[in-house]
């Protein structure tokens, strides 16, 4: 569904992606692991044409991602995005953040909007903060709330960057809850994180990134526990024993 | 200040018409300067190399002419071009676009101010720049915008006393005029000075107001 052939990126002269290729099929949650500078958020900004790339070919359902192209909107209307700062419209209340884009993008009518969006805001579990504004929530209910206005769209995948890497430990467990009951479900997910714990129990396929390539993928499972690249082997150990 | 109880009486009418005068100039210029404004930030915002550019030389080019010239040119150049402006036209207008380029420059700073992940959060829902500029970004620039605005409020109330130089009768103009056939300089122009002042006061506490709710959030 999600298709990268070769696809490099550079800031100035820093070539932060050096030939990506990977794909994600359909009802796939893939998470993509790595060290920080790795590249590994660029490829999900550059998959739903928030960053463009220099070379190679990123496709979704045989549409090609070109940020400066029109089909862009099209994109971004199938392809929703989660950010590690949530980036709630702060002076909309939680319904109205998460009815923003069926109502003006899709020109859904505002009764079948409001009656989705206070669906999607009790699937989340803030059905009674559907009037409060992001400020007055906690950093986990911005994330679930941001998780529901990524749904309204009714996208056929969703881009997770960090969603849970801004929170405080104890309001990780709600949004990866949330997360977690998506993947159940069926949802395409492409997910930057660092919470292992997540990649190996919901994650069909996990990538490892570093330095601008993909240096290793495969099963959950399998990749997480026995890593066969010693820069895979290197990274792990670090981040489950970093004493 | 002799008198200054019995002058004011008689004067006050006189006075009054330059009031209405100078209010009708500096909300015809302010409105206009805002159109202008918003239109050059726009520009300038817009991510279009041509209109960007186009819109800074047009601000440095008005911000580096005097208000005073800008009228003059107005008032008495554009008839030898064929335009006739009545003074009161011209007035509005020099004001207008010379306030303009501050407006530009207050509302761009608003809209740099928004977090750019507002505006990747509105892209990553497919909307275009246009629906991200009015759904997004100008509803949270306001708050920031507003304090300023009312500050240009307040500049434009005094400097439309710039108008009299083309012979607008605003208040000021009417002041010398009473001023220079009575001698009566001390109370007329006190009476001048208070009258401005009187018009300032409202603005300068709904800049109060407006720095308050800036400051809440």
């Amino acid at each position: 569904m999600i298709e990268l052939n070769d696809v490099h990126k550079s800031f100035g002269a820093n070539e932060v992606l050096k030939g990506v290729t990977a794909s994600v099929q359909k009802g796939e949650v893939v998470c993509v692991i790595g060290p920080s500078g790795s590249g590994k958020s660029t490829i999900l900004r550059c998959i739903n044409g928030l960053e463009s790339y220099d070379r190679g070919e990123i496709s979704i359902e045989g549409l090609k991602v070109d940020r400066d192209a029109p089909s862009i909107v099209k994109v971004r209307t199938q392809v929703s995005m989660v950010f590690q700062r949530f980036n709630l419209f702060p002076h909309r209340t939680a319904l109205e953040n998460v009815i923003e884009g069926p109502l003006y993008v899709k020109k859904e009518s505002r009764a079948q909007a409001l009656e989705r969006g206070r669906a999607l805001l009790a699937q989340v579990g803030l059905a009674e903060k559907a009037d409060a504004h992001p400020p007055q929530l906690s950093g986990g209910q911005q994330q679930r709330v941001a998780i529901a206005r990524a749904l309204a769209m009714q996208p056929k995948a969703i881009l997770f960057d960090e969603p849970t890497s801004a929170l405080d430990p104890e309001l990780v467990g709600d949004v990866l809850g949330v997360m977690r009951k998506l993947a159940d479900d069926g949802m395409t997910m492409v997910v930057v994180t660092h919470e292992m714990g997540f990649a190996r129990d919901v994650a069909d396929r996990v990538l490892f990134i570093d330095g601008g390539i993909i240096v290793e993928q495969g099963p959950a499972k399998a990749l997480l526990n026995q890593p066969q690249h010693p820069r895979t082997q290197d990274f792990l150990r670090r981040v489950l024993h970093p004493l | 200040m002799k008198g200054f109880w019995h002058d004011a009486v008689e004067f006050f009418p006189i006075l009054m018409s330059g009031v209405v005068l100078t209010i009708v100039v500096t909300i015809g210029s302010l409105l206009l300067s805002t159109v202008l404004g918003l239109l050059w930030a726009m520009m300038r915002v817009s991510g279009i190399k041509a209109l960007s550019l186009l819109s800074a030389s047009l601000i440095n080019v008005i911000r580096g002419i005097p208000i005073i010239v800008l009228l003059f040119y107005l008032y008495f150049v554009m008839p030898d071009l064929g335009v006739t402006l009545s003074a009161l036209q011209a007035a509005i207008l020099g004001l207008g676009i010379a306030y303009s380029a501050y407006q530009a420059e207050n509302f761009r700073a608003g809209i740099e101010a928004i977090d750019k992940g507002q505006i990747e959060a509105a892209q990553s829902i497919g909307m275009g720049w246009w629906l991200t500029m009015r759904r997004v970004v100008l509803p949270q620039a306001v708050r920031i915008v507003l304090p300023p605005y009312g500050n240009v409020m307040i500049m434009m109330l005094k400097d439309s006393s710039q108008a009299s130089t083309i012979t607008v009768a605003e208040l000021a103009l009417q002041g010398k005029l009473i001023a220079s056939s009575t001698f009566k300089n001390t109370n007329v122009f006190t009476m001048v000075a208070l009258m401005y002042l009187t018009m300032s006061i409202p603005l300068i506490l709904l800049v109060r107001h407006f720095e308050k709710r800036a400051g809440k959030k």
